[in-house]
């Protein structure tokens, strides 16, 4: 057996050891910690990351709480270089012997690993911008209000249902905190902290017809609403009792915030200058090169990652503790900006961005609210969110997916009806091409800022039976 | 131990037929298969942290308590061409600590696997059950289970974390190297996970058993490019519970420039006419129809509307009106639930509530027959089934996450006749074959779905004549099974499988095999999934 068996007693903590899983760890504790780390490598260099978090959930599903969890975990992970070989382990064991363990593991792995002709150094010191990530009402939410804002969701969802009898609730309320620290052997220290909320609830009418959804994701508590949530949920439900199906083809169709949230991040993907350069990308322009410069959605349409943008907060650094700045990928529809790791970044000459998606991601170019957007469709389909969204065609960003939980019919203005479910077949990048409106962005999820859209010609390609 | 069968037995559930059925090449494996590595016995600190965490849950109040002390091992190493992208190694240590308090359930882990660090965490489960207790309408009540202690191990020859990683490095370099020779091809990636689990679990009931779990995850794809144009092909190398001889016996360096060459292949492949075809889909593709018409569709806890917030629930709903009645498909379909098969993912010897592993029929002779079960779930079918035992479908990712109903291996057994694909293909007057899992999607009761491939050939009078690109089929659950009209014989049987299934919140994954034979499907829609700005 390996130096993990079970009665390796190395593997234990030290008796008395700091309880780091419990507790986020401070700027303070992470540096300690990953000096101990750095000490113990004998790489020609040495990065340490570090991540801890803390979080606790609370499931239910028929107005009954079925899980509820608190969890804690610091896991460190050491990558080795010597010369132009470089490997990884990770472990969560913090004594200085499991530490050691992981740090010669990398070491060994790194001799055998072959030489990397892309191979970057390690990162010097750098300059970050600070962002206001932490929230402590965020981190320190415990299991008696998580309980209190299910309740409250519960009642608001059961008052609102009432018009269809007894409403069925399930949902999902998690609240956590994090940390990333980065450290590396020349001289680099990174540290951040953010935290995360989430909730959401699904409700779903007795006669089994009719099924609704909301949701809110938001690094700061204070701006969920329990209550609303519960009660939008139990109203769509109630409103999309008895759908009627309508024969499958383009329509107009507008999207609310959250099933632009679960679309337009998947172009995300394809925002690589390097696929786009080895021409394996919708970006990739014919005989070479990219095609930055050029229109590739409408020109209403803006959008780009910016840690320090007060909306998203996101973190300032990537994993190699590369600093991330604001990144305009598409301006006004013009193709600004693709990510550079910092290999290609030197290969092709230009400034590496990181993995810049990593600090959020935000749609702008409009302000209407998603009623002014229905109010101004002909005919047309209102998505509430999507499911199961999977790529078909990387060519394209051709994604196929469904529609879920509150889908109607726009008729003059106004919503005539529910509908049965869609299967769709479409692109995020054709689809922002055939723009009609662009709405107000939301905050949809920690990171994410989106508006709700108007599209025409979306391909709502089959039915689904599914409520 | 081979605990699945007897239990089977004695609980009374299989019949005559059911009984014919898993005779065949799916009972467990016979004693010379005894595996080459030994199980590791129980680490008595693990055990002594354990009972730490029992004893603070009862006197806190706690009706039932089980921990989990959980040693996970992966690692994972990835190459492109000529080089390697990442090789990493994961340890992870840590315990769970799960208790009942008046009929609710609480929580919560720890990395911290010392006696104080599981009392805290038996305390941290017990508030949140008593704080859970505010919101219910009933109280959770378990099935019995027969209190076990012992040990088990995956049977394989190699532990894979133990092999070298020069040896996984040099497999893959070699199998893209291979590839790079083929004309066409310029993109090449390899990579290979591999895990090892040890988890102990320690029940208030008197169940103490510590399993070690090996899996191996190999992948392998190669893309073409020519005139502005790409195509790639990534090769069926399914993930299994086996050891590094598994990895060794694909050949992956032998076999690659075959793999690769698919890829050009495609690039000179005809677009498909969308339309309506008989479609034919080897194993390598079914697997993963399975898995999401059949296998999440049968899952006790979507059927009951747990998942509604996330994964969805079930068309196979509700259990009294479905359970015997519901026709999945043709007499000849014949669905296998287990947690036994050797090779496959989901095999324990028992589950993550101390239940020893099972295998049941979800359809027989084409009629929906069983869910899958934990044991908190049995009471809510026990008069529908007559079953009172849990399936043992209980599963928790990592120490850090509460174990729930999770999918075991579930498979479509072979038919009587030995068909074998060729078979199929030249009974079919018009069809498409698919070959290998693409790009997947269904709705979130499991009626609608589309799903693609890796290659396409299209059949005119029991022929192939020719290879398709840009295909997808999308069809409806219940329409779907039940136009299959052709199934491959046990010679014909292979298991894919996956990962990365994902459910629940907070999201956790599963590893789950699927075994199939070929089959035929009458009619059904195809679509062309080309598009242009």
């Amino acid at each position: 057996m390996s130096a993990v068996s079970p009665g390796d007693q190395a593997a234990r903590p030290a008796p008395g050891a700091a309880r780091a899983g419990t507790n986020l760890l401070s700027a303070e504790d992470a540096r300690a910690l990953a000096e101990r780390v750095l000490k113990l490598s004998a790489g020609d260099s040495t990065r340490v990351v570090i991540t801890s978090s803390k979080s606790g959930n609370t499931r239910f599903a028929d107005a009954s709480i079925s899980t509820s969890g608190q969890l804690a975990d610091t896991a460190v992970e050491v990558t080795v270089t010597l010369g132009r070989r470089r490997a990884s382990a990770t472990t969560n064991v913090l004594d200085d012997a499991s530490l050691k363990r992981a740090a010669d593991l990398a070491l060994r792995l790194a001799r055998l690993a072959p030489e990397d002709p892309e191979l970057m150094p390690e990162l010097g010191p750098q300059q970050y911008i600070g962002v206001p990530a932490y929230v402590g009402r965020s981190a320190d939410l415990d299991p008696e209000a998580r309980v209190t804002a299910v309740r409250r969701a519960v009642e608001a969802a059961n008052t609102a249902g009432r018009p269809a009898g007894q409403i069925f609730s399930a949902g999902f309320l998690d609240a956590g905190a994090s940390v990333v620290a980065i450290a590396t052997s020349a001289g680099l220290f990174a540290f951040h902290r953010a935290t995360e909320v989430e909730f959401s609830v699904t409700a779903r009418t007795p006669d089994g017809t009719g099924s609704g959804w909301a949701g809110a994701g938001s690094r700061d508590w204070g701006s969920v609403d329990a209550a609303a949530i519960g009660r939008i949920a139990a109203q769509k439900a109630v409103a999309s009792r008895n759908p009627v199906a309508i024969e499958p083809g383009l329509y107009t169709a507008v999207l609310e915030p959250q099933a632009v949230t679960d679309l337009v991040p998947l172009l995300g993907a394809a925002l690589n200058a390097r696929t786009a350069d080895e021409g394996r990308s919708p970006f990739s322009k014919p005989g070479g090169g990219t095609r930055i410069g050029e229109k590739v959605v409408d020109n209403r349409i803006t959008l780009y990652s910016d840690p320090a943008d007060p909306m998203l907060l996101g973190r300032p650094f990537d994993t190699e503790g590369l600093p991330l700045r604001r990144i305009v990928w598409i301006e006004r529809g013009i193709l600004r900006n693709l990510s550079y790791s910092r290999f290609w970044a030197q290969k092709q000459g230009k400034e590496p961005t990181g993995n810049a998606l990593a600090s959020g991601l935000a749609m702008i170019g409009g302000t209407k609210s998603t009623e002014e957007l229905v109010a101004g469709c002909e005919r047309g389909i209102l998505v509430t969110h999507f499911f199961y969204i999977r790529s078909l065609e990387p060519r394209t960003v051709l994604q196929t997916g469904l529609t879920r939980d509150g889908t109607f019919l726009i008729e003059k203005g106004k919503i005539t009806k529910a509908l049965k479910n869609f299967r769709w077949n479409e692109s995020p990048l054709l689809m922002l091409n055939r723009l009609e409106e662009i709405g107000r962005p939301e905050l949809t999820a920690a990171g994410r800022l989106m508006p709700a859209v108007r599209v025409s010609r979306f391909d709502f390609s089959s039915l689904s039976d599914a409520v | 131990m081979s605990p699945t069968r007897r239990d089977f037995l004695k609980t009374g559930v299989a019949t005559a037929t059911s009984l014919t059925l898993l005779d065949g090449p799916f009972s467990l494996p016979a004693a010379s298969q005894t595996p080459a590595l030994a199980a590791p016995a129980a680490d008595p600190f693990a055990i002594e942290v354990a009972n730490a965490a029992l004893d603070a849950a009862r006197s806190a109040g706690a009706s039932y308590a089980d921990a989990r002390v959980g040693r996970y091992r992966r690692q994972n190493v990835t190459t492109r061409e000529r080089q390697v992208l990442r090789i990493g190694d994961d340890e992870s240590f840590g315990l769970g600590v799960c208790v009942l308090v008046d009929g609710s359930w609480g929580f919560a882990s720890s990395s911290q696997v010392t006696r104080a660090g599981a009392q805290q965490a038996a305390l941290e489960a017990v508030v949140l059950a008593k704080a859970a207790r505010a919101v219910r309408r009933h109280r959770v009540e378990l099935a019995p289970v027969t209190a076990v202690r012992g040990t088990w191990i995956t049977p394989a020859r190699k532990d894979p974390i133990e092999v070298s990683i020069e040896e996984k490095i040099g497999l893959l370099l070699q199998a893209n190297e291979a590839a790079l020779k083929v004309k066409g091809v310029q993109f090449v990636s390899s990579g290979v996970q591999a895990l090892r689990e040890i988890k102990t679990l320690v029940t208030s009931e008197g169940t103490n058993v510590t399993q070690t779990f090996i899996r191996v995850g190999p992948s392998f794809s190669a893309t073409a490019v020519r005139d502005g144009d790409f195509q790639s092909f990534a090769e069926a190398l399914a993930p299994r519970g086996e050891g590094w001889d598994y990895v060794e016996s694909l050949n992956m360096a032998g076999n690659a420039e075959q793999w690769a060459s698919m890829a050009v292949e495609k690039l000179g492949a005809r677009s498909v006419e969308a339309g309506t075809y008989d479609l034919i889909l080897e194993p390598s593709n079914l697997w993963l129809t399975i898995h999401e018409s059949i296998g999440h569709a049968t899952e006790l806890d979507r059927a009951l509307g747990e998942e509604a917030n996330y994964a969805g629930t079930s068309f196979v709903a509700p259990p009294e009106k479905t359970i015997g009645a519901l026709k999945y498909g043709p007499p000849f379909m014949n669905i296998q639930a287990d947690r036994t098969q050797p090779g496959s993912l989901s095999r324990v010897a028992w589950d993550d509530e101390g239940v020893a592993a099972d295998q049941w029929l979800l359809v027989e002779r084409g009629v929906f027959k069983d869910y899958q079960t934990t044991r908190e779930q049995v009471a809510r079918i026990r008069k529908l089934t007559g079953v009172a035992r849990s399936h043992g479908c209980a599963f928790a990712d990592s120490w850090q996450n509460v174990q729930f109903q999770r999918m075991p291996n579930v498979s479509l057994l072979p038919g009587e006749q030995d068909i074998s694909l060729a078979d199929i293909i030249a009974a079919t007057d018009r069809g498409i074959v698919v070959r290998h899992d693409g790009s997947w999607s269904i709705d979130h009761q499991r009626y609608n779905f589309q799903f693609s491939g890796q290659a396409f050939y299209e059949v005119r009078g029991g022929k192939i004549v020719g290879m398709l690109r840009d295909v997808a089929y999308q069809s409806d659950t219940p329409y779907f099974w039940n136009a299959m009209d052709m199934i491959g014989g046990k010679s014909s049987y292979w298991m894919g499988g996956a990962f990365n299934d994902g459910k629940g919140e907070p999201a956790q994954i599963n590893s789950v095999s699927h075994g199939c034979v070929p089959a035929r499907f009458r009619q059904v829609r195809i679509l062309n999934t080309a598009r242009t700005a």
